[in-house]
């Protein structure tokens, strides 16, 4: 095969990284439920799944053989061709934020380690990520019962609420970095991460994010104890582990993302990787690598924490936390680095 | 310039692909032994005897409303924040006239009770 091709060069290998990656995304999101589990058995001074395979290695596998071999019930009262689509709608954006993300530094000019260098990167993100909530409204109206329809309702209003929130949080990484590009984002963070200057934006991103992927203690969508199982009430089977899926990407992602906004993605403070890129160009790409999945799991060891520590807020609560709390403080912070920037620049 | 979209298409149209290969991959074994009482909608154990009605709280909508306004403040703050730099501070002071605007809008749903639920 001509690697060197017009066609390889723009279809050929992308494809070849999107298969790799999204490989890669399935098996971080398989492990990262069986991290959870473990580790909320860890916190709860019990044993977590370890029967399947060594420390229960085994369990994502066994659970997803058996999810896709489960029966696939569509409720008589559910209309039928949006009951069936509607996890098409949370699966997609949830994988699709990926693809912008800068896993490591450049090997090469054809050897990185992000599917596309759009230079709206950041906002691309934003976009998309937003998509999500059309799979839950979608599924949980299509379900044509009363606590899918009640949760999908409330899940729609807390990821609106604090979207804007996280919009404000990652505006003040913007105007620092000046850039949309993760990459250049990154950059800027070389000699320090961005969660030193803005540490106020990187809390509320940190619970913002936590709402926005509807997990404890913003778990209002699927609070058990009122709405049985919430937007996902109705489904069953493979349909039911793709909203699964699908929350657990989103997890992933952020995780990702916090990581390069926040923790200074593939670089370690004042390593001077461009000179050492230069030089040995595979084993500087691979050591960001290392560093970018280590930064990215410490988060998601916070992120389940966060989960194992937080009773559930009421909904009221969680509203009053968003617009009231949230929003001014980021809004605050927002004017407050363009501020200093501002007087910096002077 | 535009090349650098054309992955992000394909990753889509990869993206899309999975619940449906997914599902027609399960539909090879799944069992489908269905019944009346097994495809009823939930309502613990209880036969349903009315369908969810399209009525939805007012506070839904109050809270979508709100969320636009912020929602296209965003889009205006977003160009702003890249090009900083080059604005300085008159683009500064044209954020904070913006901004003192939206604010009073905020104040207002907040002062006539659109952000509370309680009631």
């Amino acid at each position: 095969m001509d690697w060197n091709s017009p066609f390889m060069l723009t279809v050929g290998l992308p494809l070849l990284k999107i298969v790799i990656l999204l490989g890669v995304v399935a098996f971080c999101v398989a492990y990262t439920v069986w991290l959870e589990r473990r580790l909320l058995g860890f916190f709860q001074s019990r044993v977590g799944p370890n029967r399947v395979g060594p420390a229960g290695l085994i369990q994502p596998i066994a659970d997803g053989l058996k999810l896709i071999l489960k029966e696939d019930i569509i409720p008589t009262n559910a209309r039928p061709f949006l009951f069936r689509i509607a996890p098409i709608f949370a699966v997609v954006p949830a994988f699709a934020g990926f693809a912008i993300v800068a896993f490591a530094p450049p090997a090469g000019p054809r050897a990185s380690f992000l599917i596309s260098d759009a230079n709206i990167g950041i906002l691309y993100l934003l976009a998309i990520t937003s998509l999500g909530v059309f799979g839950i409204v979608l599924g949980g109206w299509a379900s044509g019962s009363k606590y899918p329809l009640f949760g999908s309702l409330r899940s729609a209003s807390q990821m609106l609420s604090y979207e804007v929130p996280l919009t404000f949080s990652v505006l003040s990484v913007i105007l620092m970095a000046g850039s949309f590009r993760l990459d250049d984002i990154i950059q800027a963070q070389g000699k320090l991460p961005f969660l030193v200057p803005l540490i106020l934006a990187f809390g509320v991103y940190v619970i913002s994010a936590v709402a926005e992927t509807n997990r404890a203690p913003f778990d209002l969508p699927e609070a058990e104890s009122e709405l049985v199982g919430g937007f996902h009430t109705e489904y069953s089977g493979m349909r039911f582990a793709f909203y699964f899926l699908a929350e657990y990407a989103n997890v992933v992602l952020v995780c990702c993302v916090a990581t390069s906004l926040f923790l200074g993605g593939y670089k370690i403070p004042f390593l001077p990787y461009e000179t050492l890129l230069a030089a040995h160009p595979w084993t500087v790409s691979l050591i960001g690598l290392a560093v970018f999945a280590v930064k990215a799991v410490a988060f998601l060891y916070f992120y389940i924490w966060i989960r194992a520590t937080f009773p559930r807020y009421r909904y009221d609560q969680l509203l009053k936390i968003g617009w009231k709390v949230l929003l001014p403080i980021s809004l605050l912070n927002l004017l407050l680095v363009a501020g200093i920037k501002l007087a910096m620049l002077r | 310039m535009l090349s650098s979209y054309l992955p992000i298409g394909i990753f889509l149209g990869i993206a899309v692909l999975i619940v449906p290969l997914t599902m027609a991959l399960g539909w090879l074994f799944r069992p489908r032994r269905y019944d009346a009482v097994k495809l009823e909608p939930y309502e613990c154990g209880v036969e349903m005897h009315e369908a969810p009605a399209g009525k939805i709280s007012v506070h839904f909508y109050l809270v979508a409303v709100v969320f636009l306004v912020f929602d296209v403040e965003t889009i205006f703050l977003l160009p702003w924040a890249v090009a900083f730099d080059k604005l300085g501070f008159f683009g500064f002071v044209e954020v904070l006239v913006f901004l003192a605007l939206l604010l009073a809008a905020y104040g207002y749903a907040w002062f006539k009770g659109a952000l509370r639920w309680e009631e």
